[in-house]
């Protein structure tokens, strides 16, 4: 490790880190607002779960660099095409957990719901998210860590973020910034991880803590 | 021009299919970069997770590989060896078996792990050994999970010895990276649409496979990712 290259390149490092947990946080954060009404849809209607799914699980096969480099004519070499690409990612993770989350509903709390005069609408919003967020929170934490490490991928289609330092360490056979890269990424993805599962506990106070 | 036509005209070319580098070339050789390396991580990831599973030791490890494990930048790990080993037959096939491990070896956990302890206990009450109830109760029943980390992993490992293109290895990633190089949209679109191909046959194969090993009274149960 040369610390002195991490001191005099303190503020390329903090611009890269930056880029990245732009490009990394928020394909997941998009891709849970897209989630959530795609996920009601396909518990209300059950045929529209199947063909989801298997659009989800191709979707999700398909290599990162290759979805990046495919959609290059319609989004260019720029921001929004990493961003698109990683929320398509992260929706094929939170949609099988919105689903599984609301299906996991009791059906006594549903129906006590309805008893007490709750309308559709305010039961979902009321009752059935709230019992379900820890599975959806599930689903955000692993979207939420693989989109944080998949972004470095788009610096090969030339979209800066710490995956910068990989190309440039390997060019220049200089460990250290690879090194860098790695920790860095590693931590927002580990940091991000916490930061959900504080929220999950703050959302659902009645779960018995472990 | 759209994505397709692109990698249509590319992939239409007959110069594209004769010759060294073309591409039944690399389709094979990004089989066997995929192959290889699944094949070795399940070899060593199913046996530890059912070994795991059967005598619940180890399983807290277990439950933090499950969601660490995709937070290592594979592009990272893949020039950070390429800086010490140089290219060797080592400095793609170790990131891509270390990485392809873990959840083959979380779904062989959680598949045995699962297993209704009635049904344990009844193979132990027929007067089953151990090795038995392993094999011919807790496997079977784990399957549908163990196909489930399988095809995660052989998803995985497509993705990533893609990218290892960039590091130098052959298969269909070399027309991605190559075409970038020198500002050609042809091979970069033609390349990525083998791919998706590639990946697309995956998933099929991982089907139908579970349609074949999988026993009959269990199918209902396959859990999807």
């Amino acid at each position: 490790m040369s610390w002195t290259w991490i001191s005099t390149n303190g503020a390329l490092i903090w611009q890269l880190t930056r880029e990245q947990i732009y490009i990394g946080v928020l394909p997941p954060l998009i891709g849970l607002v897209i989630s959530l009404p795609l996920g009601v849809l396909a518990v209300r209607w059950r045929w529209f779960y199947p063909p989801t799914l298997t659009a989800v699980n191709v979707i999700y096969a398909i290599p990162a660099l290759a979805l990046f480099t495919a959609l290059i004519p319609a989004l260019g070499l720029s921001d929004t095409n990493v961003i698109v690409a990683l929320t398509a990612y992260s929706l094929c993770i939170i949609v099988p957990n919105v689903v599984a989350g609301l299906r996991g509903v009791p059906a006594a709390a549903r129906q006590a719901a309805t008893a007490m005069g709750y309308g559709p609408l305010r039961r979902l919003v009321t009752v059935e998210l709230p019992l379900a967020v820890p599975v959806i929170m599930g689903g955000l934490r692993v979207a939420m860590v693989s989109s944080i490490s998949l972004a470095s991928i788009g610096q090969l289609i030339g979209v800066s973020s710490l995956g910068y330092l990989f190309i440039d360490g390997e060019q220049r056979a200089f460990p250290t910034e690879i090194y860098v890269g790695l920790i860095l990424i590693i931590a927002i993805a580990l940091a991000c991880d916490l930061i959900l599962v504080g929220v999950r506990r703050a959302l659902t106070p009645w779960v018995a803590r472990l | 021009m759209s994505f397709f036509t692109y990698a249509w005209d590319w992939v239409t070319q007959s110069a594209n299919w004769h010759g060294s580098g073309s591409i039944p070339q690399q389709i094979l050789a990004q089989l066997g970069y995929s192959a290889l390396p699944l094949l070795i991580a399940a070899v060593i990831g199913i046996p530890a997770g059912v070994a795991i599973g059967h005598t619940g030791r180890g399983a807290v490890l277990v439950v933090n590989l499950a969601n660490g494990w995709r937070a290592i930048p594979t592009l990272g790990l893949l020039v950070l060896l390429v800086v010490y080993l140089g290219f060797s037959i080592l400095t793609w096939l170790l990131p891509l078996v270390v990485l392809a491990i873990p959840p083959i070896l979380v779904n062989a956990y959680e598949g045995v792990a699962g297993v209704d302890p009635g049904v344990r206990d009844a193979a132990k009450g027929a007067g089953m050994t151990s090795w038995q109830q392993v094999t011919r109760v807790e496997v079977p029943i784990a399957l549908p999970l163990i196909l489930v980390g399988l095809r995660t992993s052989a998803i995985f490992v497509v993705a990533t010895a893609t990218l290892a293109a960039y590091i130098g290895l052959g298969g269909l990633g070399r027309f991605i990276v190559d075409g970038l190089d020198s500002y050609q949209y042809g091979p970069v679109a033609g390349g990525a649409l083998l791919v998706v191909i590639l990946a697309v046959l995956v998933l099929a194969f991982f089907a139908g496979l579970s349609r074949l090993v999988v026993p009959a009274g269990l199918r209902k149960q396959g859990k999807t990712e």
